[in-house]
C-alpha cells in the first residue's frame, strides 16, 4: 500500500510542479520548477527501480541542460516589460497547436499506462546498468548508433555555426 | 526493513553529518595555519592554544552579523541559494565507504550510509547540482558582480564536469563497477589505481580543484575583478554557509580522490588483521589519506596564482577533455587485449 500512496503522490507532485513551470510569470522561476520537475521525473525512475536513468536524467537535463537555459535567461535578464506582446491570433494558435500536441501525447501514452502500472514495485531489473547496457548494445543497437550519429551531426552543426564568423581569442 | 536497521543507518547518518562539520571547521582553522606556514607567519594563536578555538570564534561571529537581505533581490531565492550549496556539499557523504565493516554486538555493521549501485554517478549528479546554489545565489542577489560570479562558477562547473565524468569512466572501466564500495575492494591492500592510471588521476585532481572553485580556479570569487564574486550580497550565516559549503566539498572531494586513485580504507599490510581492528585500522587510513589530500589543496591555494578565465576554459577544453579522452581509449584498448578480444 505504502509503494501505491507514493507514486500516486509522486505523480500528483510532477504534474503540480510540471503545471508550475506553465504558470509562473517569471522566466527563471519557470525554469528553476522545470528543474524541480525533473527530479520528481527522476523519483519516479526509481521507484521502477531504474536508478541508472534516474541519475542521467538528473545528470544530462537538470544538471547541464537547465544549468544553460538558467544561463541563457540570467544573461538576457528577462522581466515582465520587455516581454513581447503577442496577438490573439498567435495565442490560438499555440492553443490549438498544444492541443494537438496533448491529443498525440495522450494517445501515445495510453497503452504505456499499463505497462508502467506492472513496472511499479515489481522486480524489473531493466533499469539496472548492466542489463541496461546489454539491452542498449544487443536488442536497440542500431537505435542506439543512430541516435549518437544525430548528436554528431548536432555538435557539427553547433561549431559551423560558432565558427561561421572568424573570431580570434587567443 | 526492520527498524534496527533504521536507528543503526540514522546513528551512522548523524556521526557523518558532525565529522564533516567538524572537519570542514578544522579546514578553515588549518587553512589560515597552512597560508601563516608558507607565508612566514604564525596565524591565529588568540583564542585557546595554539589558536584551536579560532573556528568557534569565527562562528559566532558570523551568526551575530546583520543578516541583510538587499531590497530589489529575490528573496525566496536569495535565502535558497546558500541553502542547496550546503546541501549538495553534505549528500555526497552519504555513499562514501567509510572502513570496513564494524562488528557490534555480534551484528555486523557497514560503515556506509547508503551502498548505491551507481554510487559514482549520483556524486557526479550531486555535482551537476550544486552548480544551483551558486547561480541562484548569485542571480537573486540583484547585483552584476554577484551575476558576473555565478555565470563563471557555472560555465567554469560545466565545463570541467566532461573532463571528470571521462576519468571517472576509466576507472569505472577498470573495476567494472559503478558502486565505490566494489571500486574500493578492488584495491586491496596496495593495488591502488594511481599506479596504474597516473594521467587519469591528474586529470581528475585538476578537475576537482575546479569544481570546489578553489584557487587557482577561484574565478567566481575573484576580488580584484569581482569585489566578491557570486556572495557580493550576503552577510551572517548565508555568507557563512556558502564558505562553509567550500570547505565541506573540499572534504568530500578529497575523499572521492581517495576512494578512486588510493584504495579508500586499504592500506598495505592489512591482511594482518581483522575484525573490529582491521574496521579501525582501514578508517584511520581513510581518513589520513583524506587530510592529507586537503593539505594538498591547501598546498596548491597558498603557493599557485589565479588563472586567467581564457586561460581556464583553454586548459579544459583543449587540454583535459582530449587528454582525459585519449587515455579512456587507451585503457579501452588494454582491457580488451588482456580480455583477449582481439
Amino acid at each position: 500500500m505504502t509503494l501505491e500512496m507514493i507514486a500516486i503522490l509522486l505523480g500528483g507532485l510532477t504534474i503540480g510542479s510540471a503545471l508550475m513551470v506553465v504558470l509562473s510569470k517569471h522566466p527563471v522561476r519557470s525554469v528553476l520548477y522545470l528543474v524541480v520537475t525533473f527530479f520528481l521525473i527522476s523519483a519516479n525512475y526509481i521507484l521502477m527501480n531504474a536508478q541508472f536513468l534516474a541519475i542521467v536524467n538528473i545528470i544530462v537535463y537538470a544538471g547541464a541542460i537547465m544549468v544553460l537555459f538558467l544561463f541563457v535567461l540570467m544573461l538576457l535578464n528577462l522581466n515582465k516589460d520587455s516581454e513581447p506582446i503577442t496577438s490573439i491570433g498567435i495565442k490560438l494558435a499555440g492553443i490549438i497547436a498544444g492541443g494537438v500536441l496533448l491529443t498525440v501525447m495522450l494517445a501515445a501514452l495510453k497503452d504505456g499506462l499499463v505497462i508502467t502500472q506492472q513496472a511499479v514495485g515489481s522486480a524489473n531489473n531493466d533499469g539496472l546498468v548492466e542489463n541496461l547496457g546489454e539491452l542498449l548494445f544487443t536488442k536497440y543497437v542500431l537505435p542506439f548508433e543512430m541516435s549518437s550519429v544525430l548528436f554528431i551531426a548536432a555538435m557539427v552543426g553547433a561549431v559551423m555555426l560558432a565558427k561561421r564568423e572568424k573570431q580570434i581569442i587567443d | 526493513m526492520d527498524s534496527g536497521l533504521i536507528i543503526e543507518k540514522l546513528i551512522l547518518v548523524g556521526i557523518i553529518f558532525t565529522i564533516s562539520l567538524l572537519i570542514a571547521m578544522y579546514a578553515t582553522y588549518f587553512e589560515r595555519k597552512v597560508a601563516a606556514w608558507f607565508q612566514d607567519r604564525i596565524g591565529p594563536d588568540r583564542a585557546g592554544p595554539f589558536g584551536i578555538l579560532q573556528p568557534l570564534a569565527d562562528g559566532v561571529k558570523m551568526f551575530m552579523k546583520e543578516d541583510f537581505i538587499p531590497s530589489n533581490s529575490d528573496k525566496w531565492l536569495f535565502i535558497l541559494g546558500p541553502g542547496i550549496s550546503m546541501f549538495t556539499s553534505l549528500i555526497t557523504s552519504a555513499i562514501i565507504p567509510w572502513g570496513e565493516d564494524l562488528t557490534i554486538f555480534g551484528s555486523s555493521v557497514a560503515l556506509q550510509v547508503a551502498d548505491f549501485n551507481i554510487g559514482i554517478l549520483f556524486i557526479m549528479g550531486v555535482l551537476s547540482v550544486g552548480i544551483y546554489g551558486i547561480m541562484i545565489g548569485g542571480w537573486a542577489s540583484n547585483n552584476k558582480y554577484s551575476l558576473f560570479g555565478a555565470i563563471r562558477a557555472s560555465s567554469q562547473m560545466i565545463s570541467y564536469e566532461l573532463a571528470m565524468g571521462v576519468s571517472v569512466i576509466t576507472i569505472v572501466m577498470m573495476t567494472g563497477s559503478l558502486s565505490l564500495r566494489d571500486i574500493v575492494q578492488d584495491q586491496h591492500g596496495m593495488n591502488w589505481n594511481i599506479f596504474y592510471q597516473p594521467v587519469c588521476f591528474i586529470v581528475f585532481f585538476v578537475c576537482a580543484l575546479a569544481e570546489t572553485n578553489r584557487a587557482p580556479f577561484d574565478l567566481p570569487e575573484c576580488e580584484s575583478e569581482l569585489i566578491g564574486g557570486y556572495h557580493t550580497e550576503y552577510s551572517s550565516m548565508k555568507l557563512g554557509f556558502f564558505l562553509f559549503a567550500e570547505y565541506v566539498s573540499m572534504f568530500i572531494s578529497s575523499a572521492i580522490i581517495a576512494i578512486l586513485f588510493f584504495g579508500g580504507y586499504n592500506f598495505p599490510g592489512m591482511d594482518y588483521f581483522s575484525g573490529n581492528t582491521l574496521a579501525i585500522l582501514s578508517v584511520v587510513a581513510f581518513f589520513s589519506k583524506i587530510f592529507f589530500f586537503i593539505f594538498v589543496f591547501m598546498w596548491i591555494r597558498w603557493t599557485l596564482p589565479r588563472f586567467r578565465f581564457d586561460q581556464l576554459m583553454h586548459l579544459g577544453w583543449k587540454n583535459l577533455i582530449p587528454i582525459a579522452l585519449i587515455n579512456l581509449l587507451i585503457t579501452g584498448l588494454v582491457i580488451a587485449l588482456n580480455k583477449g578480444w582481439f
